[in-house]
């Protein structure tokens, strides 16, 4: 697998930045059945304090996503 | 004719489905309402229709309980035609079923709703293509106005008496990931994004979900929605108490006073009481404010605000809608923990919701603490009480293996409740209450009267004397805290004839009344709930749920108890 410089993990993302998805396999099932695939364009809209969860904007849909879940998931910056 | 809707979680098919059924399927603006399959037999344009509501997929290949459902089902029967439902505010995520739906071969309509909110939202969908596109009828529907809802089934009618297969690509060769790119395609072509006329979700957002005023207005919500609850209680309580009061008045003067069958008869009503002193002042003001909170979208926002705090005690953000029902009534928390995908969030939940002090309970601790002790003793008790649900959270997660996979939850756009849906829905939770629990409310009372007739209640006492003993109660107590499962709000008013006294005061220490209230806050839910932790999570949950609420009680009411001896 090739290591882009761009690569980072979902919860490092920088608010409103366009990310494409590019890697989670280890909870792929999970991020599939709420229909969010690898290719997609996301967007953090806004995280909630304490380290709690952050919201995506995904094919025009808004997810919430925690914290454990989002340092599992790799994007690109676009 | 059997008539299957399938169609993305919270797209609009349980509402699709009330409208021509009547309210038989659970709706709500949150992920996940509908865990089985609803069935029903309706009458469309003349014809008679087997109309089945499935639970949400994203895919039928997955392997949530609720998508394997979805999928053995259209499997498994003869389903006639399939009616796809999609959000049409969202439609690429929904295309991608629909193009595994089209490789199955079978008469398929998709139906595009919330079709108004699309127009509102500035997206223009270009239905014929789209339909040349998948081979597929294509009509619009608003189901929560009823709008295109007999044009869909005529349509189905049609589709189904031509027989009219429907002509599948080749997706069934692609796998989820080509075919949802597909999906993606498709709706880029067939959707044009004009103007978006409205930011108010965006801007409403902006303030829910601010990390300061989100919270203060969570708070104000919150504490309007408790208090408008308990409002509704205390103007139906006692008028209902009176009516019962007398009937049972009546009932006796109707027999000599000791007979057997009067006590019988006594029991029987205590019960039937019991019911309606839960179900109207209690369980269904606070379904109705649930429904409200829960058709408009909030529910999904209180879960964002408070995914990191319910992190902290081995669950996540959805869990807190059965702690804030806890406080009204345990009945419908436990009912709420159904959102919960995992079944181990949601014995967590259900464990720990019923360690949240119920109205009733409130009357122990105010009648008992806040009147002897004071408003601060029993403030403290409710914190103390949150810190023990806390603990018992963190003990539970760790003992079970899997962590908790954390919070992925569809956020909803805003949309305005409708009366009917929310009282549909209320009605539809409160029925489930009075054919489980009711009936044994009312048999246990009648139990509970017969033993009371033939001077057996002692045993009780006797029954509860290691509790009692240990954690330094009066020998009498037993009597109420058992009979106390019944109604929690009675534990007080038995006390004080167990005790044979109205002022506690002079039966027992100061320290001997936190104690008794510690311990009534956390050892067994009433019997409502107990049934309703049955039927939810089954009988085995709900036994080992109760040996741990008594293991708590025992537990907190020590460490009150050693308190207390230090400071009082």
């Amino acid at each position: 697998m090739f290591v882009y410089k761009s690569c980072m993990r979902l919860l490092d993302l920088p608010l409103n930045a366009n990310a494409r998805l590019s890697s989670f396999d280890e909870v792929r099932a999970k991020l599939n059945q709420y229909g969010l695939y690898v290719g997609d364009t996301v967007r953090v809209l806004r995280v909630a304090p304490l380290d709690g969860p952050l919201l995506v904007e995904v094919n025009g849909r808004e997810i919430a996503l925690g914290r454990v879940l989002a340092e599992k998931i790799l994007v690109e910056l676009q | 004719m059997r008539v299957a809707l399938i169609g993305l979680p919270n797209c609009g098919k349980s509402t699709l489905f009330n409208q021509v059924a009547g309210y038989k399927a659970e709706t709500g603006n949150f992920s996940g309402t509908t865990v089985t399959f609803t069935e029903s037999r309706v009458r469309v344009a003349g014809e008679v229709i087997e109309l089945v509501d499935l639970p949400g997929a994203y895919t039928l290949q997955s392997g949530s309980p609720a998508e394997l459902e979805a999928a053995r089902y259209l499997n498994s029967r003869d389903v006639d035609v399939i009616i796809n439902v999609a959000d049409a505010t969202q439609l690429s995520a929904a295309l991608s079923l629909t193009l595994e739906l089209a490789a199955l071969n079978k008469p398929l309509i998709l139906a595009l709703n919330m079709i108004d909110e699309a127009a509102r939202m500035g997206l223009h969908i270009d239905a014929d293509g789209l339909s040349r596109e998948l081979h597929v009828p294509v009509l619009p529907l608003v189901a929560s106005k009823g709008r295109g809802v007999k044009g869909l089934f005529i349509k189905a009618l049609e589709v189904y008496r031509k027989r009219e297969q429907t002509q599948g690509q080749e997706t069934d060769a692609l796998n989820p990931q080509d075919r949802h790119q597909l999906a993606v395609e498709i709706s880029k072509k067939y959707v044009t994004q004009g103007e978006r006329r409205i930011i108010w979700r965006d801007r409403l957002d902006n303030i829910l979900l601010h990390p300061v005023w989100g919270y203060a207005i969570m708070l104000i919500v919150l504490y309007l929605f408790f208090q408008a609850v308990y409002g509704i209680g205390k103007i139906t309580e006692p008028p209902l108490l009176a009516l019962f009061d007398w009937l049972m008045k009546g009932a006796l003067s109707l027999f000599e006073g000791g007979a057997f069958l009067a006590q019988i008869i006594l029991g029987v009503l205590q019960g039937i009481a019991a019911g309606v002193a839960i179900v109207l002042p209690y369980l269904l003001p606070f379904l109705l404010g649930l429904g409200m909170l829960e058709d408009i979208g909030y529910l999904p926002r209180v879960a964002f605000l408070m995914d990191a705090f319910m992190h902290r005690i081995g669950l996540h953000g959805k869990a807190i809608v059965p702690f804030i029902l806890g406080y009204g009534c345990n009945v419908p928390a436990v009912m709420s923990t159904r959102t919960l995908e995992e079944p181990r969030d949601r014995y967590i939940a259900a464990a720990l919701a019923v360690l949240v002090p119920c109205a009733a309970r409130l009357a122990v601790v105010f009648g008992l603490v806040a009147f002897y002790l004071g408003p601060v003793a029993a403030f403290a008790l409710y914190l103390f009480n949150l810190l023990v649900i806390a603990i018992t959270g963190k003990v539970l997660s760790q003992l079970t293996p899997e962590n908790s996979p954390g919070l992925i939850m569809e956020m909803p756009t805003y949309r305005v409740p409708t009366l009917k849906n929310v009282f549909g829905k209320s009605w539809f939770r409160v029925r489930e209450f009075v054919v489980e629990a009711w009936p044994i409310l009312i048999a246990g009372s009648a139990v509970l009267a017969t033993l009371n007739y033939f001077d057996l209640a002692y045993i009780f006492n006797w029954l509860a004397r290691p509790i009692t003993w240990l954690i330094g109660l009066p020998f009498q107590v037993g009597v109420p805290l058992i009979f106390g499962i019944l109604r929690k709000e009675l534990s007080l008013v038995m006390l004080s004839q167990a005790l044979g006294t109205e002022d506690f005061k002079s039966a027992l220490s100061p320290e001997q009344m936190i104690v008794y209230a510690t311990f009534v806050m956390f050892y067994l839910p009433c019997l409502a709930t107990l049934s309703i932790l049955r039927r939810e999570l089954g009988t085995r949950a709900m036994l080992t749920i109760s040996a741990l609420t008594v293991v708590v009680a025992m537990l907190a009411s020590l460490l009150v108890r050693g308190v207390a001896i230090i400071f009082l």
